[in-house]
Order: C-alpha cells, then structure tokens, then sequence
C-alpha cells in the first residue's frame, strides 16, 4: 500500500479540527493558546505535504514551514506574557471574564 | 510667487499665526491682532484702488491679478489665484471685519489660543475669496470651517457642545455634497481626450459640462454651498451656532462665512452651469422665497436676542440666494450687496449684543429694558444697526434690497413675480420684530433695577463698532460705487449662455 | 438756484448730524438755538427759491406756463440703463409751495419747541431728530423721481418714529411709535410695489418723462391686466396705498391718532402739517398719471370720502384734546384727497379744469397754517395744566387770553367762516365735488358741517362750559414768548392767507388762472357751518346735561364713535392673534421641532444605530471565532454553489 497525501491530510485535518473545537469550547486561556498551537502545527504539516508530494524539486513549502514555527514561536512568547500580566491583574485566566477591551 | 498681490492675503493671516505663537502676553497679542487685521485692510483697499486703475485703463479680463503655482501635478491641482470686482469687495468685506472681531475680542480669555485660531480661519477666508482652483478653493473652505468647532466649543456659552458639534457636522454634510459636486465638474471639465482641469476660468471656458451632469452637479454644489448660506431646510445649524458662539466667531461668522456660502453658489454653481441653473432655479427659488419670510416670522417670536438675529440672518441671507437666483445683472449686484450690507450690518449686531450680554449676563429681551438710559452709546449703534437691517436709506440695507426687488421684477411670468412679491414682503416683518427688539430692549422703563450700576461702551469697543457703522453708512450713502464695481463683474457670457437679457 | 438749491438739503443734514454726534456735548440753549438759526437759514433760502420761482418770468414759458426746473439731479444708485435713482431737486409749483409750507411750519416749531421743551432731557436729541425730519421731508417733496421719494418717504417715517418715541421711557410713547412705523411700514410695501409695477412697466422713475407724456405711459402699459384689473390700475391703487400709509386714510389711519404720544410741536410738524400730507403730495405728484385711470381715481374718492365721514364722526367723542385734533388732520386730509380723485372726470382730462386739483393744494397750504396753529394752540394749553384731557381745562379764556383768541382762530378758519383761510379752500374743494356728482357735494358739505360741530364743541370744552377750577394752588399761566410768537404768527397768516390767488400759483397744468367764489356753494356751506356752530354753542357753552342727554339717545353710537368703531381692537386682532398666534408662533414651532428635530434625528439615529451595533463588538474571542467560521463555511458552500 502506498501512503498517498490523502492518508497524511486526514490526520491533520483532524488535528486542525480539534484545534477548532479547543479554541472554541475552552475557557483557560493557556488551554486556547495550546488550540492555536494545534491549529498552527496543522497547517505547518500541510505545508510540508504539499511541498514533499506536488513540487518535491522546490523548497518553498519547507522554508515557508519553518517561517510559520518561528513565528509561532515568538507569538505563544507575547501571548503567555500577555497571560500571565492578565493573570496578574484580574487572578484569573477565564476567557469570558476577560472583556474589559470590548466596544 | 509673492510678487502677485494676491498670495499676501494667504501670508499675512500666516505670519500672524506665526507672531501669535511667539507671543508672551495679552498686549502683544492684541498688538498682533490689530496690526495684523490692519495690514489686511490696508492691503484690500491697495488692491481695490489699483484694481479700478486696471479697469479704467481698460483691462477687460474676467478676473485680474492671475496667478497659478503647480501643487499636485498628477490630479492637476494648483494653487490658482485671480479676483474680480466681487472677490474684491468680499476680500474688503472680510478684512473690516477681522479688524472689528479683534476690538471686539479685546478680553478675552485664553487670548492665544483663541486668537490662534480666529486668524487661521480668517486665513481659510482669505484664501478661499482669492482662489479660483476648484480644489484649492475646498481645501481653503474646509480650513475656514474647522476651527469653527474649537472656537464654538471652547470659547462659547450656553449648550456650546451640542452647538458645535451641530454646526460642525451639518457644514460637513454641506461639504460632502460640495466634494461630490465639485470632482463630478472636475471629471467633466475638459473635453474628451483633453486635460482635465479644476480651474473656474478654463472650465467656464470649455463648457464641457453636459447638461445631464449638469442635472446632478448643480444640486450638489448649490446645496453644498447653500447649507452655509443657511438656505431652508438646512438653516437650523445657524441659530443654534451663532446662539453659543463668542462675540467675534459670531461676526465673523454670519458677516464673513455665511458670504462663503452666496460666494460659492454664484462662483461655481450658477458660473459654471448656467444651463442647469437656469433650469433648476425654480427649485432653489421656492427654497430660498420660503427662507426669506419664515426667517422673518420666526424671528418674530424669538426672546434670545443672538436667536432674533440669527433668524434674521435666514431671512436676509435668504435673499442673497434667491437673487442670484433670479439670473440676470440687477438682482446679483443685488445679491452681492446685500451679502456686503448683511455681513457688516450683522457682524455690528452681534458685536453689539456680545457687549450687551457681557455687561447684564442675559441675552432674553425679557428681562431687560430701558437700557438706552443705562448704556446710550450702544444702545443708539443698536438703534443704528437696527434701521440699517429694516432697510433705511441711507444705510446699507435699502440699496441692496432695493436693487434685488427691482432685478427680480423683471422676470414677467407668475411664478416669479409671486415669489419676488413674497420676498418683498419681508421688508414689514423685518419692520415687525426690529422694533420688537429695539422697544422691549432699549426703550422702556428699567426692567431690572441691577442693571442701573453697568458701564457704557469701553474704547475698543467703540473702535469696533465705528468701524462697522461708518461702513454700513459708507454703502448706503454712496451705493453706486460699490454697484458700479460689482456690476462689472456679470460678464455678459453667462447671460448669453442664458438667453437672458 | 443750484447753490441754493443744494444748501436747502444740505444744511438741516448737516444740523442733524452736528446736534446728534455732538449734541451731549452742548448745552441746552447752543443746541437750540444752533437748531433754529439752521432751519432759519433754510426757511430764508427756500422763501428766496420760491419768491424767484414764482415771480421770476425766466421760471414761465412764453405761453404763461411755468416750468418744470431740474436745478440738479445726480446719479446715486444705477440699477439698468433706464432704471436709476437719482438724487436732484425738481422745483415746480407744488414743491415750491411744498418748500415753503415745510420751512415755514419747521421753523416755526424750533422756535415754539426752545419754549415747550424748555429743561426735557435730551433736548439736543429733540433738535437733532427735527433737523433729520426737515432734511427728510424737504428731499420727499423735492423728488425728481419717485423713488428719491420713495427714499424721502422711508426717512420721514423714520424721523416720525424716533419723534413720536422721543419720551421713550414712557411705554405707551414706545409702542406708539412702533405702530406708527410698521403700519406705515405695511403701507409703504404697498407703494414699493406700486413703484416696480410701474417702472417696470415705463422703464423710468423719473417724475417729468411720466407726467409730460402720459400717453406714452398708457401704450407702454399696453392693456396689461392682472386679476381683472389693468396692471396700470393696481400700480396706481399700489402707490395710493403708500400714501394712504402715510396719509392715515382708512383702513389705515390708526396710527395716527396714537402718534399724539410725542411732543406737541411735533405733533404739529410732522403729524398735521407736513408728513401727513405726503401723500395728498404723492398723488398730486403723479396727477397726470392718475388722470389716466379712472378706477384709481374713484377708489381715492370712495376711501377719502369714507375716512372724511369716519374720521368727523370719531372726533365729536373725544375726551383727549390732541385726539380730537388728530382725527380733524385725518378728516381734512381726507378733504385734499377727495379733492383730488373729483378732479378726474374719467376720460383723461381733468374736469372743471382740474379745479379739484387746485383746491386740493390750497387746502393743504391753508390747513398746514391753521392745523399747526390749532396744535400748537394745544400745546399750550397742555403746557399751562399739564393734561391732554378738556375735562382738566374747561374755561380757560381768562387766563390764557393769547392762547384763547388764536385757538378761536385757528377753529373759525378750520370751520369755513370767512374771511378766514379754511372758507376759501375748503370752498374751491366743495365746488369741485357738487361739480363731480351732487351726491359726493353733499356727503362733502355734511362733513363740513360736523367739522365746524366737533371744533367748536372742543373750543368751547376747553375755554368756557364752567368756570376753571384751581388745582393745588397752580394756577394756568400764559404760555412763554417763544411759544407766543408762532401762534401769533400762524393766526395771522390764516386770517389772510384766502386773499392769496392761488390759482396764479399752483394748477394742474401749471398754467394760472383766477380763481372765483361758487356763491351758491359758499352761501350753503356758511349757513352749514353757522348752524353747526350755533348747535356747539347751545350745547357745550355753558355748563348743561344736553351733552349726557345725547350720549343716552344714541348710546350704540356714542360707543362706537367713542371707540373709534373698534379699529385698533381689530387690529389687535388681526396682529395679535392671527399673525402671532396663528403664523409666527407655528413657525417657530415648526423651525424648532421639525425642521430642527429632523437634523437632530440625524443624529440620534445614527448614534442609537452605533450603540446597537457595537454589542456585537463583545469582547468574547470565542464568539468572534464562531461568527468567523460560520461566515467563511457560508463563503465556501456559496462559492461552491457559484461553481457547479
């Protein structure tokens, strides 16, 4: 049997969907984030997929992979400092309570 | 650049800007204000003698003192500049009364600040009488409207908040219009496959402006222009503005800015699309008849004496609009007469009634009375101001209204003559509610026995009412002059273009 | 003539202007005096001008007629090419009789006034006020064309109402003048019309092209109707009505009677002598043109005939000395203008050779000198007891004998006894009517008689009927010498000023001619006036109940007469309650809720609008990303719908 793209997309669909659900149905701020990671993690692997099988002479996919894990990087390092300063502030990291910043 | 005569009624409001803000103390302030306002006026009436030597010796352009300067060359905007008789007169008109505005500023508070701003707008003023690029010309409106909302909201009384903001958003909504209108002309003022152009003098002179659009553009700038003329139904900004306002952003206003708005709608409106004025004048002339006597009566009832002369000025200003209307030379030299007597005429009037309330803290006749033997000398420029506005010969306000009856009787057929005939009628309600005014307010036993202790007229305010008395006489006395300069200005192309006389 | 011409308007200017900038400076006495030597400097100048005018054989053609002279006329305001206001001085034989009357009278009034209103304060103003009206009346009646009239006619209302407003701490004085100006202002509106019909239709202003070629008027006009009338006729009846204003003709008079809040000079001035006469002026102005229009004349006669009946009646009821005078001008005026409209017989030619026209010009010279003296007569009298009513007065002949005997002149001469000057005038003016229709004689004749009545019934009320009753020690006194002095003078000039040929003076056409006594109708109009006289005599001379027996036999009539058959009140109506309540006040409504609330709806909705949208904005991140979802799921299924 050969593993076709599609055995590999499946996964990450499932991957991306539970991230959908996580992001919506949480309400601990860090368990949102790790969503997002999720989500973030599942693209990254498409990426990756599209690259190996439809342009395997071409690197784009990959760089483009690597890009997003930097950035990633970087914006789970603002968003647990953005937490932990909420966290500080109100003793809690409830979602739904966080809206002071609406209108 | 500077050598035309012109640029330097843009650069002097600036240099004065600039001496406002170096300065440390009321005295130089107030030195600024007044040798500032005075280089204007000196300069007005410089260009007015050269420009009457120009025409004696024959110069029959359009518009003199020609001037243009590459702004924004991709979108063709410039800074053009060019006057004729009326700018001239508009120019002069507008330097009496910053000069006045400043006397009648003389204590103010955060005079800086204040004066920072009255002369910016007075810069907008300026430079709008003088330019004849479309675009330049807006951006120039817009600079005069602004510091409105500040002057208005800070320096104001009253529900001053609400007044600002209402003024402000309905001129706004005014420029919407007038955007709209004026980048319509702009796509439309050049023959296909030419350059297009935003200037007055080339666009009149290609004509390129298909009636169709003429159809849609002419509403779009007459109303964008008549809502500052305080043309019915968009007047309601003007008691509301001029009611909270402080003494001289009210002069200024409703003597200078409230011309923008006639200005305008004979400038661009009508000059550059006589065929769908003449078409569409009916519209505007139902609106501006019904301005002219529901001013009028409106004013009739009022108690706040900035309210009575704030209708007035609906009523007045009115019949500016509705001369012009009328298309043909004697009602629009009307017409700029009477925006001449009305801006002097009301900018004394509110000088007066800012010093009135200044000195009793209420501005409702009602509880006031006898003042003539309290403060005789402002009571008597009140009485004065008040016979100019009913329309006494030998003031400002007979000559202009005289001119635009005579020039709107010429039209022949009903509509016209019903209409003219209503507005005639507003000579008697104006009758009606100045002598309401001037016999609760002036005449009559002492209403209120504390007013007994007020002091008459301080010197500066001498100065300024003077001024505008001595003007408002100089027009009724000698109005041929003044008619004379303006009534050079209707070039008879329009009137061909209108099949009109 | 120019130079003088010129100095005539130019110095009364020239007084106002000194005495009102710089008047609070002056004393009393400079003021005053300065006021008399500049309108005695005038009068000189215009006795000078007319004297040359009539008297001077370079002023008359060949023919014997006398010339129209423009002695300047200068452009003020160009409207078209034909349309201009000029400012010039036309002297002809109605404005050198006009020049005359207005300086004499004026002059005569400063004088009176340095005694009147000796100590009032703001006599300087007083003066200043007088010059401006002297200045105003003199460029009315020296117009060139109608609207330097039309500029004269507003300055003398102007003047009017600072005058009649002059104690204008009084309130009745305020309003007074208030009423005076906007219901001659109402009536001017009227006159403006009249005005742009006509040039409109003639493309001139100027009086000469119009009157010396009225022909040329009539093809102008060319048949042009409006609402079943020429448009000739509505312009004429238009300007009539301007000077119905300013005339005080019904209905427009009721500003008139009111006008006696001002001084009692002025009232002499402004408010029997001159101003009022304006408009008997303006008609005689434009005579020729209105010879034109039959229906214009008639409606001159039916308003002067019904105003001079109206006006009589009114009289016989007043209690207020100045009132009853006030309606007598009214009446009389009402004689001038009658006078006119008879001497139009319809068919474009004056009839009896525009005798009605002469005698309305004579009676407005005779009446100038006898109504100013009547006035000022009042004045006095109010002077020595401090009251305007003739109950405060009754028998005063003993202590003011001057006053007496000049009053009783000044009351024969208004009756018609001759040899003084009212008899003469108002002769030539009943001759005119018989000789129009017997009807209006008569109706004219009757109102003679109730003239005669209602003077004598005020000469007696005030210098007999009882004995004078001395209140608080204060005793009447004789007026001052400067007051003597005018009401001398004008006593004298109305015993002689019948003999005058006026016929040599003023006509229609400006050609003399003799005038001579109608002795039937002079005969009847005497024994009317006797009889009149002889009723005042039985009734009010002496202390009696005749006066309250009358009053109860007709008490309908004695109220309405009392009340002047309610005009004022209906007026007040009509202004209060129909202009104020039903339009100004709706008005006002209207602008502040409606069309001001429209604006202001504007706004709300759109701030409401905001705040509801911004709900959506819940700072829920998990409900941002549902809607997300949900939105791009719905993108997808219609881009996938789009695409199969």
């Amino acid at each position: 049997m050969e593993i076709t793209l599609i055995y590999w997309l499946v996964p990450t669909l499932v991957m991306f969907c539970c991230g959908v659900y996580g992001f919506i149905t949480r309400k601990n701020m860090i368990a949102i984030l790790i969503s997002l990671e999720l989500m973030l993690n599942a693209v990254d692997i498409n990426f990756a997929l599209f690259n190996r099988y439809l342009h395997p002479e071409m690197m784009e996919g990959m760089f483009f992979t690597l890009f997003a894990i930097a950035i990633a990087a970087a914006e789970t390092a603002v968003a647990i400092a953005i937490i932990l300063n909420i966290f500080r502030s109100v003793k809690n990291v409830d979602v739904q309570g966080i809206d002071q910043m609406k209108f | 650049m500077f050598s035309n005569i012109l640029i330097y009624f843009v650069v002097i409001p600036l240099l004065m800007l600039a001496g406002l803000a170096l300065c440390k103390n009321i005295k130089q302030i107030r030195a600024v204000a007044v040798v500032g306002s005075l280089a204007l006026t000196a300069l007005s009436v410089y260009l007015l003698v050269d420009f009457l030597a120009l025409r004696a010796a024959g110069d029959t352009a359009p518009m003199l003192y020609l001037g243009s300067w590459e702004w924004f060359g991709p979108l063709n905007i410039n800074l053009s500049v060019g006057v004729d008789g009326i700018s001239i007169a508009m120019l002069l008109l507008s330097s009496i009364i910053v000069f006045a505005g400043s006397f009648a500023s003389w204590t103010i508070d955060q005079p800086k600040e204040f004066f920072l701003w009255l002369i910016l707008l007075s810069t907008g003023v300026f430079g709008f009488f003088i330019s004849i690029d479309l675009f330049t010309m807006f951006m120039f409106y817009e600079v005069a409207l602004i510091p409105m909302y500040l002057l208005i909201g800070v320096w104001g009384s009253g529900r001053k908040e609400y007044s600002a903001m209402k003024l402000t958003l309905m001129l706004m909504g005014g420029s919407a219009f007038l955007m709209l209108g004026l980048i319509g002309i702009y796509y439309h003022s050049a023959p296909v496959g030419a350059e297009r152009t935003w200037d007055l003098l080339e666009i009149a002179r290609n004509g390129s402006i298909s009636t169709g659009w003429q159809y849609f553009l002419f509403p779009m700038t007459f109303v964008g222009f008549g809502v500052l003329g305080a043309m019915f139904p968009f007047h309601t900004w003007s008691p509301d503005g001029h009611a909270s306002a402080p003494t001289a952003v009210s002069m200024l206003h409703a003597g200078v800015l409230m011309k923008l708005g006639g200005y305008g709608c004979f400038r661009v409106a009508i000059y550059l699309m006589p065929e769908a004025a003449h078409d569409l004048a009916w519209i505007f002339l139902v609106l501006t008849g019904i301005s002219v006597v529901y001013g009028a009566f409106s004013a009739c009832v009022q108690t706040d004496l900035k309210y009575i002369n704030a209708y007035s000025s609906v009523s007045h200003c009115g019949l500016v609009l509705f001369a012009i209307l009328m298309l043909n030379t004697t009602a629009m030299t009307g017409a700029i007469m009477q925006m001449l007597s009305h801006g002097l005429m009301t900018a004394l009037f509110f000088a007066l009634i800012g010093q009135i309330y200044g000195r009793t803290h209420t501005r409702d006749i009602t509880k006031m009375g006898g003042l003539m033997q309290i403060m005789p000398y402002l009571s008597v420029c009140y009485v004065i101001a008040g016979m100019a506005s009913l329309g006494l010969p030998g003031l400002s306000g007979f000559v202009a209204e005289m001119t635009i009856f005579v020039g709107s009787f010429a039209h022949t057929d009903m509509f016209h003559r019903v209409f003219t005939v209503l507005a005639c009628c507003s000579i008697v309600i104006t009758a009606v509610y100045i002598l309401r005014v001037v016999g609760k307010l002036l005449f009559g036993p002492v209403q209120d026995e504390h007013h007994r202790q007020l002091t008459d007229a301080t010197w500066w305010e001498r100065v300024s009412t003077v001024t505008l008395i001595v003007c408002v006489a100089a027009i009724g006395c000698f109005p041929n002059f003044f008619a004379n300069l303006i009534r050079a200005t209707f070039t008879p192309e329009i009137f061909t273009v209108l099949g009109l006389n | 003539m120019t130079t003088l011409a010129i100095l005539i308007l130019a110095i009364p200017l020239f007084m106002f202007l000194l005495l009102g900038l710089l008047g609070m400076k002056m004393s009393h006495k400079l003021a005053g005096w300065l006021g008399c030597l500049g309108m005695g400097t005038t009068l000189v100048l215009a006795y000078t001008t007319a004297f040359t005018y009539y008297f001077d054989p370079e002023y008359t053609s060949e023919i014997g007629q006398r010339l129209q002279v423009l002695l300047f006329n200068e452009t003020w305001l160009q409207f078209t090419e034909k349309l201009v206001i000029n400012i010039g001085f036309l002297l002809d034989p109605i404005s050198a009789l006009m020049l005359v009357v207005i300086t004499t009278i004026s002059f005569l009034v400063h004088l009176y006034s340095l005694g009147y209103m000796e100590g009032e304060k703001g006599f300087q103003r007083y003066y200043a006020f007088l010059s401006l009206f002297s200045f105003s009346m003199l460029l009315l009646v020296v117009a060139t064309n109608i609207f330097q009239m039309y500029i004269g006619w507003e300055l003398v209302g102007a003047s009017s109402y600072l005058l009649i407003g002059f104690y204008y701490t009084k309130h009745s004085a305020v309003s007074a003048s208030k009423k005076a100006f906007i219901v001659t202002r109402f009536a001017d509106l009227g006159f403006l019309l009249g005005i742009l019909i006509l040039s409109f239709y003639t493309e001139t202003f100027d009086f000469i092209t119009l009157t010396s070629n009225p022909d040329a008027v009539l093809t102008r006009f060319g048949g042009a109707t409006f609402m079943g009338a020429s448009a000739l006729t509505w312009a004429l009846i238009l300007i009539f009505t301007g000077g119905m204003g300013k005339s005080a003709m019904m209905p427009l008079h009721i500003w008139l009677p009111d006008a006696m809040e001002g001084p009692t000079p002025v009232s002499a001035l402004i408010h029997a002598a001159t101003m009022v006469v304006a408009g008997v002026f303006l008609v005689a102005r434009m005579f020729p043109v209105y010879l034109l229009d039959f229906d214009a004349t008639l409606f001159i006669v039916c308003v002067g005939g019904i105003t001079a009946f109206y006006a009589a009646m009114v009289a016989c009821t007043q209690i207020d000395i100045k009132r009853v005078l006030a309606f007598s001008t009214i009446s009389q005026i009402a004689f001038m203008m009658v006078s006119l409209g008879v001497a139009s017989d319809g068919m474009g030619i004056p009839s009896h050779h525009g005798l009605g026209y002469m005698a309305s010009m004579f009676h407005m010279f005779t009446h100038a000198m006898f109504k100013a003296l009547l006035f000022l007569g009042a004045g006095a009298l109010i002077h020595a007891v401090h009251s305007n009513d003739y109950t405060a007065m009754h028998g005063l002949r003993k202590y003011m004998p001057i006053t007496h005997v000049t009053f009783l002149i000044g009351c024969l001469a208004i009756a018609g006894i001759p040899p003084f000057s009212g008899f003469f005038s108002k002769d030539e003016i009943l001759a005119a009517c018989y000789h129009w229709h017997p009807f209006i004689g008569l109706w004219m004749s009757m109102v003679a008689g109730l003239t005669a009545f209602y003077m004598f019934r005020l000469y007696y009320l005030i210098f007999w009927w009882k004995e004078h009753k001395v209140e608080h020690g204060h005793t009447p006194h004789e007026a001052p010498l400067p007051m003597r002095i005018p009401l001398i003078f004008l006593a004298a000039v109305s015993v002689v000023a019948g003999f005058i040929p006026f016929g040599h003076f003023v006509t229609w056409d400006r050609m003399p001619y003799d005038i001579h006594l109608d002795l039937a109708v002079a005969g009847s109009s005497i024994g009317i006036a006797l009889v009149a006289i002889f009723i005042a005599y039985k009734m009010y001379c002496h202390e009696n109940n005749a006066p309250a027996k009358m009053k109860a036999a007709l008490p309908a009539l004695w109220d309405w007469c009392h009340h002047r058959f309610y005009w004022d009140e209906l007026y007040m109506f009509i202004t209060h309650k129909i202009i104020f309540g039903l339009i100004c006040k709706p008005i006002a409504w209207f602008d502040r809720h409606i069309i001001d609330g429209t604006m202001d709806a504007f706004a709300i909705v759109t701030n409401k609008a905001s705040y509801a949208i911004r709900g959506l904005q819940s700072g829920q991140v998990q409900m941002y990303v549902w809607v997300y979802l949900i939105g791009a799921l719905l993108l997808a299924a219609v881009g996938i719908i789009c695409v199969f």
